[in-house]
């Protein structure tokens, strides 16, 4: 009997040799004959099929008994796949060892008779005879499948909501920001560093005009536009928490570790990583998105909670044609 | 007598019973002797059409528990940080299904696996057509269609995953939105058309995805799938070049019995594995995630594999938009979003035709395969075109990338910029070089071929080279 080894280096020595003849086709190979035909199994073959059959039934009716008492996904995902591994390992086995082997040769349907293609030709023409204005009627039915087409693309774009909806956001003067649990926020609750999401009072928080984001810097630090002098009482400042790239929720903050050597204060989104500096009116510094943070004034009220001073001062998220240029 | 059935009557016998009413005992027999080519990489393509068969299979189970709904409601169970918790009903029910349905969460699991590996066999089986030039004339229209199929699958797989309303769902359908807002002109609207407002969109956009999850997508996909295997089966499949094989014929195994048995073998293995994997290897825990606020975001949040290419080139477009007469006309996200899908897609459509036209000038009918080397052009570019598309890929896992070498994405993307130049064309030279040096060697199997000197030594202790 020979070794495994001398097997294993026979099989080796076929694959090889069939490669070889595979990839580099002999003239004179066109002209051999693949065909085989082999039946018959080893000893082993038949029984081995049945047990794993045997087996796959058993476990696919354990999966069963499992599913019933409520058994953990484990243990109903183990005895499924185990079963689907048996049945699968008895059809390969069965196919390739038990089954007849066969390599057959079936020739090819190759191209199509040009004839058919005249006489398929002279049906459609003939679809045509005695017809006389053939240009108008083309143009005709041009007309009316443009007609189609236009009604088709109108009714698209009319029946949905307004696009101009895009642009609304609930903030107005005079209105409190309050956090996820409707309290009023105090400016004293806030330190140097914080980073709070806040809500117009009353609003629907699920709007995407009504999350904004509030941190407090050192007022020294600011480099607000003139026009936003008085946005910031005590280095309070707020943004929209929406991106303006692609509508992610901003809910990064880049606090710097060191002041001098640290990169500044920045609101960064985590789906695309486009960083807004805080301290300049939310400056894109990196990443893709094309305008800055809308910013909300803010000012105190007497119990030194915060209150928005005005409206939002661009449009919120995504930009879209509506949606007014790099600085609005 | 009514009911007793005599052993000679015809109806006793199946062949015979269907054959009398249905007439299809010479095309039955036909299909039985039909051929398939033995060789691997043709198995690239079953799987796809088995992990669909999964896909439906353990879909159907989902969807008679899902309820797609953005309904709030307050969920109870046993998953205590969210018990009490005000949710959707879509979130609610996908809670149910991980957690109170027997079975539910294996079901879930599977069918999220399915999902990565059929696109993950339909992009391998892609590059197997492609490198060994399956899409020369006449297979261009299947060709089409298959690279149709790809498309529509990563969009069922978006819109699958999106349905949960978990946080990573919404954070998903936000990119979405803003992807579509930016189409210049018509973006505003189809944007508030599809979801039914402004995002995250009107009580029915939940439904409309779901519809189009279950039906619209699901019966495009198998409608597609059922063209592409009978345009498979009219020239019949193609074939490596080997001892007896023609353009004219093919050799190979018939379909019954043996075929039949391995490919319904491969069926169960498919199934198998992806059973093993919802079994023991948890995906998407969507309780872990949170149902999705749009104030709430999370850092490292990672789409579904086939999304990586899009998050990667949104990241790496700088921040330019086209701004005119006060208003934005083409918004960032349209660049990666939208313009780089299209261009990717329009260059796997064109291919067999630009091939064929400007380069092989190759317009008869071919049906033995090339091997990537016979070709170096072609290979070096398919090398080059897939190179370019993974550079964006991996810069769709910057997160990951962060974690695993503490390289800042900042860095990263500057990085990538490059590579999205670069890349491309080492790899064209590298591949084109390869092919070269492989053909070359006429017998050389790029990973058998021994590229060594035999030598021996001599009776008189000296050593010889032998030939050869």
């Amino acid at each position: 009997m020979r070794s495994l080894l001398t097997r294993l280096a026979i099989l080796v020595g076929v694959l090889r040799g069939t490669a070889r003849a595979r990839h580099a086709p002999e003239p004179e190979e066109d002209r051999v004959d693949p065909r085989r035909y082999e039946t018959g199994s080893p000893p082993w073959g038949e029984p081995a099929v049945a047990a794993l059959l045997v087996a796959a039934g058993v476990l696919f009716t354990a999966f069963a008994v499992l599913i019933a008492v409520d058994a953990d996904t484990q243990l109903l995902g183990g005895a499924l796949g185990l079963g689907l591994a048996a049945l699968s390992a008895a059809l390969v086995l069965g196919g390739k060892r038990v089954a007849p082997r066969e390599t057959a040769v079936e020739e090819r349907p190759i191209g199509e008779p040009r004839e058919e293609q005249t006489v398929l030709r002279e049906e459609l023409a003939r679809g045509a005879d005695g017809v006389s204005r053939r240009g108008l009627l083309t143009a005709a039915a041009g007309t009316a499948g443009a007609g189609a087409l236009a009604a088709a693309g109108l009714t698209v774009t009319a029946i949905g909501p307004s696009a101009s909806a895009l642009d609304d956001a609930p903030w107005r003067a005079g209105r409190r920001l309050v956090g996820e649990d409707d309290q009023p926020i105090n400016a004293d609750e806030l330190e140097d560093g914080s980073f709070i999401t806040a809500f117009p009072e009353g609003a629907d928080k699920r709007e995407l005009g009504s999350p904004v984001v509030v941190v407090r810097v050192a007022p020294a630090t600011l480099r607000l536009p003139p026009d936003r002098r008085g946005w910031a009482p005590e280095g309070l400042l707020a943004y929209s928490k929406i991106c303006t790239h692609a509508g992610c929720a901003v809910a990064l903050y880049r606090k710097p570790t060191d002041e001098a050597l640290s990169s500044p204060p920045a609101l960064v989104c985590p789906c695309h990583y486009s960083t807004f500096d805080v301290r300049r009116a939310a400056k894109v510094t990196f990443g893709p998105a094309g305008r800055p943070l809308p910013q909300l004034p803010l000012r105190l009220d007497a119990q030194r909670n915060l209150v928005a001073a005005g409206p939002l001062s661009g449009s919120v998220g995504p930009a879209w044609w509506g949606t007014k240029g790099r600085h609005a | 007598m009514i009911g007793v059935r005599h052993r000679d009557e015809p109806d006793h016998d199946p062949v015979a019973f269907v054959g009398d009413r249905v007439r299809t005992s010479g095309p039955l027999r036909a299909a039985l002797r039909y051929v398939f080519p033995d060789h691997w990489s043709f198995l690239l393509g079953e799987m796809a059409l088995y992990s669909f068969f999964v896909l439906v299979a353990t879909g159907v189970f989902l969807a008679l528990f899902f309820d797609a709904s953005s309904t709030e409601v307050i969920w109870h169970g046993p998953y205590a940080p969210l018990d009490g918790a005000t949710v959707s009903n879509a979130y609610a029910s996908a809670l149910d299904l991980s957690f109170k349905i027997p079975g539910g969460l294996l079901l879930r699991q599977t069918h999220h696996w399915a999902a990565l590996v059929f696109v993950v066999s339909i992009v391998l089986h892609l590059l197997r057509i492609f490198y060994t030039a399956a899409f020369r004339k006449p297979r261009e229209l299947n060709y089409m269609i298959g690279v149709t199929l790809l498309g529509v699958v990563i969009l069922e797989g978006y819109v699958g995953y999106s349905l949960l309303d978990d946080l990573l769902s919404g954070m998903g359908l936000a990119i979405g939105n803003g992807a579509a807002l930016s189409i210049p002109g018509a973006g505003g609207a189809l944007g508030s058309l599809v979801w039914d407002g402004p995002f995250p969109g009107g009580s029915a956009f939940l439904p409309r995805l779901f519809f189009v999850h279950v039906f619209v997508l699901p019966a495009l996909i198998a409608v597609l799938i059922g063209v592409h295997l009978a345009l498979i089966v009219r020239p019949h499949h193609t074939q490596f070049p080997g001892p007896g094989r023609r353009e004219s014929n093919v050799v190979g195994s018939p379909l019954w019995p043996g075929y039949a048995l391995r490919s319904l073998g491969m069926f169960a293995a498919v199934a198998s594995v992806l059973v093993l994997l919802g079994a023991f290897i948890q995906i998407n825990p969507i309780w872990q995630w949170g149902p999705y606020e749009p104030w709430l975001g999370e850092n490292g949040a990672q789409p579904d594999w086939y999304l990586g290419w899009l998050i990667g080139a949104l990241r790496l477009m700088p921040n330019l938009e086209v701004h005119a007469f006060g208003r934005t006309l083409v918004p960032n996200p349209f660049f990666g979003g939208l313009l780089f899908p299209t261009v990717v897609f329009l260059v796997l459509y064109a291919w067999p035709w630009l091939e064929q036209r400007l380069f092989t000038r190759d317009l008869s009918q071919h049906h033995l395969l090339d091997r990537p080397r016979d070709n170096p052009r072609r290979t070096a570019f398919a090398t080059a075109f897939l190179t370019w598309v993974a550079t964006v890929f991996f810069a769709g896992s910057a997160d990951r990338l962060f974690l695993a070498f503490g390289v800042s994405y900042e860095v990263q993307v500057r990085i990538f910029r490059v590579l999205f130049f670069v890349a491309p064309v080492v790899a064209y030279a590298l591949a084109r070089r390869v092919c070269l040096e492989l053909r070359k060697r006429p017998d050389g199997h790029p990973l058998r071929a021994v590229d060594a000197e035999v030598v021996r030594r001599s009776a008189d202790g000296s050593f010889v080279a032998e030939d050869g």
